[in-house]
Formats: structure tokens, C-alpha cells, sequence
């Protein structure tokens, strides 16, 4: 059957599968916001070790969710590979450079002689759960606005400004979307860590937490939105495969395409319910509904820019230059192959909530911290 | 299609990635080979419930997880590389090159990812059974992201499975069944993960007979040498086979590479193999100069080596530059021609497609299907430019080698007096044993400088020069980098090594 798809269905769903990857990863992100919280929540060592080995059996799930979002970006458009990171150079490798330090910190933290220093490792954590959430938002925001870009005939990229990408952080909606992703990682944090951590006066640290990033995420969620109703969109013109500049194109998109409405929609009340549980109800379990929200107004967000004839990945200096997932993608064989190999997915993500089922079923304390494993705790 | 080139940012780029993968290496094989070690180390101890086994399990965990995070910090940036610093190979191959990583991403990270946590954090939340289960996982899953990153370096040293598309100006997959078997891929794949093997069994084996030249921990050295002893041994023997193999492969599929590897200029039939040599380095293709210094020759090993016949003959890097008749060998010159006629007809078929003027875009496209074959050669300057770095190329080569012949040895030596029971006095043997560590790591640097040093000029072999393959970036923004990720990697190594001795220090639980 799936040898059988048409070129433009396969293009279709494997826009929906990086969309998923990415949206998924998203979700992950409590493991970043939670590391921004290290500094402001725990009153003491136990507290935040608490903290930190709560998240830190956890943190490779997103960073490896973020591999495979470049991983299944690089397999399904690769001209979108080729030209963001070799284009946007600069705003890639500060995230990448967050990841890497991301990625020694839990298991260097408390090593003895680990050289730079507990607090260095805590700070690594603080950087990747802020300035890196932030780029990577702000990246994501230049799928609505447009990077400075043309493509020669050989599709080879030239950046049009000498900051490679860090460009996007000065655009206020760009900026605003990842601020928002910054508070709304730090809501999900806080919930994951009510749900996953037993010792009441942190839990209740982490519900005010949640309570107080909501509030901050308001603002720049409704300035993201508010534009997106009313920006102008790169369309695409289904004939001539032409870009051009069209008022209200995401509003279009998202009347046009009620599924995509409803998830936002469903997603934005998931994510208030969430916060509102955990605040005001004292439920643990606030972070599953604020996962599964946040996962569709992810879904929601890559879809308007990438469905509906709209280029995802425009360019604002050549329009002509702007990638749509009909020109980005790879060859129909390419991508059937792939579909193939995304029929696993199910079954990763299943042993993934196996496995996370078993080692979640009893909530972690600070005695368990101390037990005759305590050698091997982060 | 290129219009200027810089090769000083080429080149920063070239380091910048050199760095990444080599520090990267680092720490892969160790976690390749330590992986299965712990996994054998706890399957003893579940079989025998011997607390004693479990207290060792744990002991050579602890070094993993520090090895694996450092790991895991090089190896994310390798991803993202092929698209920042080499964006045009990511378009060109991206459809090909993008299906392994991605293939790799689902089916191996997430097992290691997963399995990870309950191995470290699941001894008193999951049941026995389950823990040496995700133990197993993180083992299978760490050789398993290691065999598509190396079918995917396979194909860069052998292109199979797919075709040009001058529409699109870029390769497409034709057939992924023949990337992931290319014979290429296979031999990479065993020759890599093997030596990952005999890394780790060599780092267990040195640590150990550190223990016991102290006269500490002396019951889990013992027992660790026994184990990892026999594991390198047996990796050592496929190490062995796995290298006949791709040196096999190297002979069949990039002749100019096996040229460079042995510093043969003039092709002959019974080569002979040069087991040590110093390499003249102002030799130039098709000048008069001897290529070595000294030497020390083997009659017709190399002809045995590359064609599994020693009178067959091997073609030298002047047969492959200058081209020779007689052995029916097309030389680098004429490729060069060749290849600059398919680049003109490609920007002829374009520019007529644009203009709208089909006929002659039709003629050039069918007359670019006779030259399309040569059309990386086009890129070319000179037909030296076809010939790697011969020293490099000669030097890890042969380091690789002779490391990699020692390893065998020791380990047997090791495991004998272990048997008899007097390891302890052949305090020289246990000596050698921890400076086979650090041996280890040079042989397995060795070789992969011998993999890409060997590929130059290519980014991918014949079709594509890593100088057409980099992004569009000024060389003081790729230096930048270069020095940003130099520093972050030696502050983490350094970091990486003085907790790990600290912990090597400190040993295992005492009962």
C-alpha cells in the first residue's frame, strides 16, 4: 500500500511526522524548563538533587528527540537541511552548543573532580533550558517570517545578513514565540516534577512555579497569535508552484482547515486545564494534559505553516528562493522508503511508555536519593 | 556551478569536522565495546546471583555512563555538521545520506536513550531480569547507531543504489537495499564495531592490571581480566579478518586510496607490501624522485592483499593520475576532460531549460548522460589534485596496523599467566597491559584518519570534492567555531579524564 502513494501524499505525511518529531519534542522540553528552575525552587542540596535526578532520567529522551527531528528533517527535506543550518549557521550552533554542555552536566554535576565545578554544570543546565529553548523558538518562528535567503540554480544558499541567523531574534514575533516556548517548557517542568517527585513542600514550590510561568508565557502567546491572524503569509500559487505575499494567509489556513483549529484550539484548553489542576486542585498529574496540549498546538502551529500551499520555510529577500514541502522534500523513492521505516515508530513509542511506566510507578524521594545506590545518583 | 571557491573556509570546515569526529571517537568505541562487557559482567551475575559479580557490574557501569555522556555531548554537533558546514553535500546526497541518520535516530538512539535510565537508575524499580534486559538494549543499541552512521559512511566511500537527477542537481536513492549492503558498508560496520570491541576489552584488561599492580581490588581484576581478556582476543581475531576485508574493498573500490595507504607510485604486478617505511615527502605524481626514504619490502603481499592473488597487479597513484594503457586504466587527466564536458552540458541543459529552448536542452541533457559518470572530476584543477595526503594516508595506515598486531599478543600473554595463576609477578606484562590503553586509542584514531584522509580530495569518492561540498560561510566565521568547539571539548575532556581517574581511583565497592 504504501509503495502505491502518490508523491504528494508521502510529501503530506511526512510533513505530519516531522511535525509530530518536533511537536513531540516540545512536549520534552519540561526537561529543559525544569533546569531552569534549579536556581529558584530547590531551598536546598537535597531539594535540588531532587530536581536534578528527576530530570535526569529523562533528559535523553529529549535530546534524542531532538536529534531525530534533524535526523527526519535531513531524510524527508533535505533542501530545508541544507539551506536553514548552512544558512542560519550562527542561531544552530548556539543551540547546539547548549546540547552539548546539556549533555555532560547530569553525570559530571556531582563526580568528584569533575574540574569545572558543581554550579558550572548547574549553570550549563540553566543555559540550555533558556537561551537554548528561546533560539530554537525563535527559529521556529522564521517559518512565519521569513529569513533573508536565495537559492542559485544549483540550490546553493547565500545568507543575506552577516548574523547567519541570529537575525531572527531581534523580529519581536519571533522573539515572543520563543520566550513563550521558554515559560511554557518552564509550566511543563514544574508539572512533570509534581507528578514525578514525592516530597510535598518542593511540589508545592513547583505549583506556585508553574502557576507564576503561565501567567509571564500569557503575553507572548497572545502577541504570537494575534499576529498570526492578521500577518501576511507566503502562499504558493498550486500551478505554477510561484510564491507570493497574501494577507491573512495563516487566518486562511486555519479556517480553511478545521482539524488545524481544532487542534490549537483543543491544545490552548488542555494546557490551561493542566495549569489549573496543578495549581488551584492539587492533581499530579497535570503534566500529561499539558504534554498532550502542547503536542497539539504544535502540531497545529507546523501545519499552518507547511499545509495549504504555504511555504514553511520562506525567504523574505527572494521570494522564489522559499522552500514548500513540495520542493523541499526528497525523491518519491526516498520517501517511500522512509514510510516504510516510520512504521516502527508506534512500536518505539510504545516501549518508550513501557519502560517509562516501570521506572515512574513509584515517585522519587529523597531516601531513595540516599540509598545503597546513592554512588550512582546525579 | 561553483563560481569561486575558498578553500581557506574548505579547509577550516575540513578541520572543524576532523575535530568533531575525532574527538567523537574518543569516546564511541569505548562505549561499543564496554557496553557488551557490562552486559556480560551482569549476565554472570544474574546467572550466579553473586553479589560480588554485581558490585564488579556496577564498578565498570559507572565508567561507561561517564565515557557515554561525553559521547553523546561530540556526537550531536556530527548531525547538524553535514548541514551547517556542508550544506551543498547535504542537498546534493540528502537523499540519500539523510535516510540513514534518520534510520539511525528511531531505531538505535532511542534504544540506548531509554534503556539508559533503567540500567543506571532501575536496580531497585524494575525486576532483575528486566534491568539485564535494558543492560542488553543499551549494548545492541549503541552498535546499532553505529551501523547506520557507517552505512552512511559507506556510501561516501563507495556511491551505490542511486542516480543523478539534473533537474534537481542532485543525487537520488535509486535502491536502499544496495547502500545497506554495499559491500563497503558491511566491511565498515565489522572492521569499526569490532575494534570497539578490543578498545574496551583493552581498557578493562589496563585498568585491571593497574588494580593489580597496586595490590588492590585483586578478585575483580582477576575476574574482569578473564572476561574482557577473551572478548579482545575474539575481537582481535575479527579485527584481523574484518581489516583483510577492508583493505580488500579499499583495493576494488578506490584504488587511488590503496596507492596512498602503501605510497606505491608505480603500478606492478606482485606488489610488494611495505611493512615500514619512511615516505619522501617532496615526491610528486610523475616526477623521478624515489617515494621512500627507507623501506622494508614483503614480495607480493600487497598484490595478495588487494586482489587475493599475489601476481596480480596493483595500480600506483601514476597509473591512476596519468592513466595506463596497458592495464586498461582511464587516468585522473582524462576523467578531469570528461568531467568539465558533463559540467558544461549540465549548465547548457539548465540554462536552455530556463530560456525555454528545449531542443538544445534535450541534446544536452542525452549527451551528459555519456559523461555525467566523470562529472566530479570536472571540479578538478590538475589530475594531482585527484591524489590524497600520501604521508598521512602511508602513516596511519601503518600505525593502525602494528597497533593493532600488538593487541592480540598481550591480551594471549595476559590470559595464559591469568590461567596459571601467576599473573601477578610478570609485573612488565601488566605494565604493557595499561599501555595498551592508550595504544588503543591511537590505533583507533589511526584508522579513521586512514578512512578520510584516504577519501580526499572526495566527499563523496569520484563524485563530489569536499571543496564543492561546504557551506557558503566567510573562513573567520568557521574558524570561530572551530576554536568555540575546540575549547568547549578540551574543557570536557579534561573534565571527562580526571573523573574518571578519579573514580578508576576510588575502584569498586568494597564487601
Amino acid at each position: 500500500m504504501i509503495g502505491n502513494l502518490d508523491y504528494s501524499t508521502l510529501q503530506h505525511i511526512w510533513w505530519i511526522i516531522a511535525s509530530l518529531v518536533g511537536s513531540l519534542f516540545l512536549f520534552l522540553t519540561f526537561v529543559q524548563g525544569g533546569q531552569t528552575l534549579l536556581f529558584t525552587v530547590p531551598r536546598d542540596d537535597d531539594e535540588k538533587a531532587l530536581i536534578i535526578n528527576s530530570l535526569g532520567r529523562k533528559w535523553e529522551l529529549t535530546f534524542t528527540t531532538l536529534v531525530l527531528f534533524g535526523g527526519a528533517l535531513f531524510a524527508a527535506f533535505p533542501k530545508f537541511y541544507a539551506t536553514s543550518f548552512g544558512g542560519a549557521y550562527w542561531v544552530w550552533m548556539l543551540i547546539l552548543f547548549t546540547f552539548i554542555i546539556q549533555a555532560v552536566s547530569y553525570e559530571y554535576r556531582k563526580k568528584p573532580l569533575n574540574f569545572l565545578g558543581s554550579t558550572t554544570y548547574e549553570a550549563f543546565l540553566f543555559v540550555n533550558g533558556s537561551v537554548g529553548i528561546l533560539l530554537i523558538g525563535a527559529a521556529v518562528g522564521t517559518f512565519f517570517t521569513g529569513s533573508s535567503f536565495s537559492l542559485n540554480d544549483y540550490n546553493q544558499v547565500t545568507w543575506q545578513t552577516p548574523y547567519r541567523g541570529l537575525e531572527a531574534a531581534k523580529n519581536l514575533f519571533n522573539l515572543s514565540l520563543g520566550l513563550f516556548l521558554v515559560f511554557n517548557a518552564r509550566v511543563l517542568g514544574a508539572m512533570y516534577l509534581v507528578n514525578n517527585i514525592d516530597h510535598k513542600t518542593l511540589t508545592d514550590r513547583c505549583r506556585k512555579s508553574a502557576w507564576k510561568s503561565f501567567l509571564w508565557s500569557l503575553p507572548f502567546l497572545l502577541y504570537v497569535l494575534a499576529n498570526l491572524l492578521f500577518m501576511k503569509g507566503y502562499a504558493r500559487n498550486p500551478e505554477t508552484g510561484e510564491i507570493f505575499l497574501q494577507s491573512g494567509k495563516y487566518l486562511q489556513n486555519l479556517l480553511g482547515n478545521p482539524a488545524t483549529l481544532a487542534l490549537l484550539l483543543l491544545g490552548l484548553l488542555l494546557v490551561i486545564y493542566a495549569v489549573a489542576i496543578t495549581c488551584f486542585k492539587g492533581k499530579n498529574n497535570g503534566i500529561w494534559f499539558g504534554g498532550i496540549g502542547t503536542v497539539l498546538v504544535g502540531l497545529a502551529v507546523f501545519f499552518l505553516a507547511g499545509f495549504n500551499n504555504t511555504a514553511f520555510y520562506p525567504s523574505s529577500y527572494d521570494l522564489q528562493s522559499s522552500l514548500t514541502i513540495y520542493n523541499a522534500s526528497s525523491s518519491h523513492y526516498t520517501l517511500t522508503a522512509m514510510t516504510y521505516v516510520a512504521l516502527s515508530v508506534p512500536f518505539v513509542l510504545a516501549y518508550i511508555a513501557y519502560v517509562w511506566r516501570q521506572m515512574d510507578s513509584k515517585r522519587l524521594t529523597i531516601a531513595e536519593l540516599k540509598s545503597e545506590n546513592a554512588e550512582e545518583m546525579y | 556551478m561553483v563560481e569561486q571557491i575558498d578553500l581557506t573556509q574548505v579547509n577550516w570546515a575540513r578541520a572543524q569536522f576532523a575535530l568533531t569526529a575525532m574527538y567523537h571517537w574518543i569516546f564511541v568505541p569505548l562505549t561499543l565495546g564496554l557496553s557488551f562487557l557490562v552486559a556480560f559482567f551482569e549476565s554472570i551475575y544474574v546467572r550466579t546471583g553473586n553479589e560480588e559479580w554485581k558490585r564488579l557490574t556496577k564498578f565498570w557501569m559507572t565508567l561507561f555512563g561517564i565515557n557515554f555522556a561525553i559521547g553523546v555531548a561530540t556526537g550531536i554537533i556530527m548531525e547538524f555538521e553535514f548541514g551547517t558546514n556542508w550544506s551543498n553535500y547535504s542537498w546534493m546526497v540528502g537523499d540519500i545520506f539523510g535516510a540513514p541518520l534518520a534510520v539511525e535516530g528511531i531505531f538505535a538512539f532511542f534504544l540506548e536513550a531509554t534503556f539508559f535510565a533503567v540500567m543506571f537508575f532501575g536496580w531497585n524499580r524494575v525486576s532483575k531480569g528486566f534491568h539485564l534486559f535494558s543492560t542488553w538494549m543499551v549494548a545492541i543499541g549503541s552498535n546499532l547507531s553505529a551501523l547506520w552512521i557507517l552505512v552512511a559512511n559507506g556510501w561516501m566511500q563507495f556511491p551505490t543504489g542511486m542516480q543523478f537527477n539534473p533537474d534537481t542537481a542532485r543525487f537520488e536513492m535509486e535502491n536502499f537495499w544496495a547502500i545497506l549492503f554495499s559491500p563497503v558498508a558491511i566491511s565498515k560496520f565489522t572492521h569499526a564495531t569490532s575494534s570497539g570491541f578490543l578498545l574496551g576489552s583493552l581498557f578493562v584488561v589496563g585498568i585491571s592490571c593497574w588494580y593489580l599492580l597496586q595490590e588492590r581490588h585483586q578478585t575483580m581484576a582477576k575476574r574482569s581480566i578473564i572476561v574482557a581478556s577473551v572478548f579482545g582476543l575474539l575481537s582481535a581475531t575479527y579485527v584481523g579478518f574484518t581489516g583483510d576485508e577492508a583493505a580488500y574493498t579499499v583495493a576494488q573500490k578506490q584504488p587511488m586510496k590503496l596507492a596512498a595507504m602503501e605510497g606505491l607510485y608505480d603500478g606492478q604486478t606482485s606488489a610488494p607490501l611495505v611493512a615500514a617505511g619512511l615516505i619522501n615527502s617532496s615526491k610528486l605524481p610523475g616526477d623521478n624522485q624515489q617515494p621512500f626514504a627507507m623501506e622494508i619490502k614483503i614480495p607480493g603481499l600487497l598484490s595478495l592483499l588487494a586482489n587475493r592473488d599475489p601476481g596480480s597487479f596493483v595500480p600506483g597513484i601514476n597509473d591512476l593520475v596519468f592513466g595506463n594503457r596497458q592495464q586498461h586504466i582511464i587516468g585522473a587527466q582524462e576523467k578531469i576532460e570528461k568531467g568539465k564536458i558533463a559540467l558544461e552540458l549540465l549548465r547548457t541543459y539548465k540554462e536552455s531549460r530556463k530560456s525555454g529552448d528545449q531542443a538544445i536542452a534535450d541534446a544536452s541533457l542525452k549527451a551528459f548522460g555519456d559523461y555525467q559518470g566523470n562529472m566530479g572530476y570536472g571540479y578538478l584543477n590538475s589530475p594531482s589534485e585527484a591524489v590524497p595526503p600520501v604521508g598521512i594516508t602511508f602513516y596511519a595506515f601503518h600505525i593502525m596496523v602494528v597497533t593493532g598486531a600488538i593487541f592480540p599478543l598481550v591480551l594471549l600473554l595476559i590470559l595464559f599467566f591469568q590461567i596459571k595463576g601467576n599473573l601477578a609477578s610478570h609485573r612488565w606484562l601488566l605494565y604493557l597491559g595499561i599501555l595498551c590503553v592508550p595504544l588503543g586509542y591511537v590505533s583507533q584514531q589511526a584508522g579513521w584518519v586512514l578512512a578520510e584522509v584516504g577519501r580526499q580530495p572526495w566527499a563523496i569518492y569520484g563524485l563530489l570534492p569536499v571543496k564543492v561540498a561546504n557551506s557558503n560561510l566567510t573562513s573567520g566565521t568557521v574558524m570561530t567555531t572551530f576554536f568555540l568547539f575546540l575549547g568547549i571539548f578540551t574543557l570536557l575532556l579534561i573534565a571527562e579524564i580526571s573523573i574518571l581517574a578519579k573514580q578508576i581511583n576510588i575502584g569498586p565497592e568494597e564487601n
